[in-house]
């Protein structure tokens, strides 16, 4: 099976102004904070930013937002980080904010070939205003329409070197999704293994969602 | 006397029963599992993909793979299970969370919650919430009865709607009131207060049951 471990600085190349990226990780949990600050350290500009939220001042999404590299943020909440909600008030950066599961539906439906999903989540709020509803067995619903990327940078507990990807705890959260949903996606391994030595019961993302491996021991080549 | 906080943790904790599936909000919710009843345990569930969840490690004990909603270090319970935010939010949404326990920042008479922005001052987002409000069985919302003595109890929500006609009960430092179809009914009144000072507290009508406790 094809070896997909790369430099950081190969990867790099996939990800260049104007990107749509949709990032892996709930408030730094799951987090590829090396790709993310090899993003910071190449001043990708106007990226449009698809992820749960804009993480905790100093660390991981944080550092994309205060280097005013996203022009547009779509996220489910940002209130960990006072700079996003100031920049939004501003008027500096436009921020979608949509309810979490709606967020996780949509990144899997656009992975999953589905033309939307109806939610109920939002429905009679201002998330509703101007959508398109449906009425369903007596209940109303919202359709939530699908959300891809151009690249996805994601994290990978234990990832073989064709891209199977095991996470542990809670560093799962949006990873799996967003590795179905974009053209290239990238993963950023806590460790790097042989092509056999993850048991397949074990392996959330097979590797063939895989384009590019970073990190584990080949950290820094 | 024990802090407010307290007492509404300590008497939704009463609400709880043994094996139920429970999504604790950020902030006071997180605190009811500190008062769980003897005998009571309960699969507590947090939307970044975990149900077990169980309280913060010892310090030097951190595992930085395992967190809770609100991005801080947890433990698992024995049986304890992980997922994708997927997963999670069909949890939610599918009907199989039996409790969820939130925070609000106003509540009206029809059950209508308002907890995700204060226009132009507080937008932080409504993460998980208005999958919450909509799927969990049942909807306990945890609160002080007032806000620096602004109501938060009304006939008509002034903020705008996270999301319609979802809550079941309100429980306060002050009172434990139910949403019914015809508005709030208060059920229960705390030892420390009167029946003249939640009436003030409160921005709509409420019944009074025939059965009223003390809380």
């Amino acid at each position: 099976m094809k070896n997909k471990v790369v430099s950081l600085e190969k990867a790099m190349e996939c990800i260049n102004d104007g990107v749509t990226l949709m990032v892996g990780g709930f408030l730094n949990c799951g987090s590829p904070i090396q790709i993310i600050d090899a993003i910071v350290a190449k001043g990708v500009k106007d990226i449009t930013l698809i992820a749960n939220d804009t993480s905790t001042t100093g660390i991981a999404n944080s550092k994309l937002i205060a280097s005013r590299m996203v022009k547009k943020a779509i996220v489910s909440h940002i209130g960990t980080n006072p700079e996003t909600g100031r920049q939004m008030l501003a008027g500096e950066l436009d921020v979608q904010l949509v309810p979490q599961g709606t967020l996780a539906e949509r990144i899997r439906a656009a992975g999953a070939g589905l033309g939307g999903v109806l939610t109920p989540a939002g429905v009679g709020t201002d998330v509703s205003q101007g959508e398109a509803t449906m009425t369903v067995e007596g209940k109303e619903y919202m359709l939530a329409l699908p959300l891809k990327a151009e690249v996805a940078i994601i994290k990978g507990s234990v990832v073989d070197t064709f891209g199977n990807i095991m996470y542990n705890g809670t560093t799962r959260n949006f990873n799996p999704l967003m590795a179905t949903a974009a053209d290239v996606v990238i993963v950023e391994a806590e460790k790097i293994v042989e092509v056999g030595e993850l048991d397949p019961s074990h392996v959330v993302t097979s590797g063939i969602f895989v384009d590019y491996i970073v990190g584990g021991a080949n950290n820094g080549e | 006397m024990a802090n407010e906080k307290e007492v509404i943790a300590r008497r939704v904790a009463k609400e709880l029963r043994d094996g139920d599936v429970v999504n604790l909000g950020i902030g006071l919710p997180t605190m009811v599992a500190d008062y769980l009843p003897e005998g009571i345990s309960i699969v507590a569930q947090s939307e970044n993909g975990m149900l077990g969840v169980d309280a913060a490690p010892e310090a030097g004990k951190e595992d930085p793979d395992l967190c809770n909603a609100g991005g801080k270090y947890v433990t698992a319970i024995r049986g304890a299970c992980c997922f994708d935010s997927a997963m999670s939010f069909s949890i939610i949404r599918g009907g199989h969370v039996d409790v969820a326990v939130l925070g609000a920042l106003e509540v009206d008479q029809a059950g209508n919650l308002a907890s995700h922005i204060v226009p132009e001052k507080m937008v932080p987002g409504m993460g998980g919430a208005m999958d919450l409000a909509v799927g969990a069985k049942k909807i306990i919302i945890a609160t002080l009865h007032t806000t620096n003595g602004k109501h938060k109890l009304l006939k008509e929500l002034s903020l705008p709607a996270t999301a319609l006609g979802v809550v079941d009960l309100v429980i306060t430092e002050k009172a434990v009131i139910e949403v019914t179809p015809e508005g709030f009914l208060l059920k229960e009144i705390a030892a420390d207060t009167t029946m003249d000072d939640v009436v003030r507290a409160t921005g709509a009508d409420m019944r009074v049951s025939p059965e009223l406790v003390y809380m």
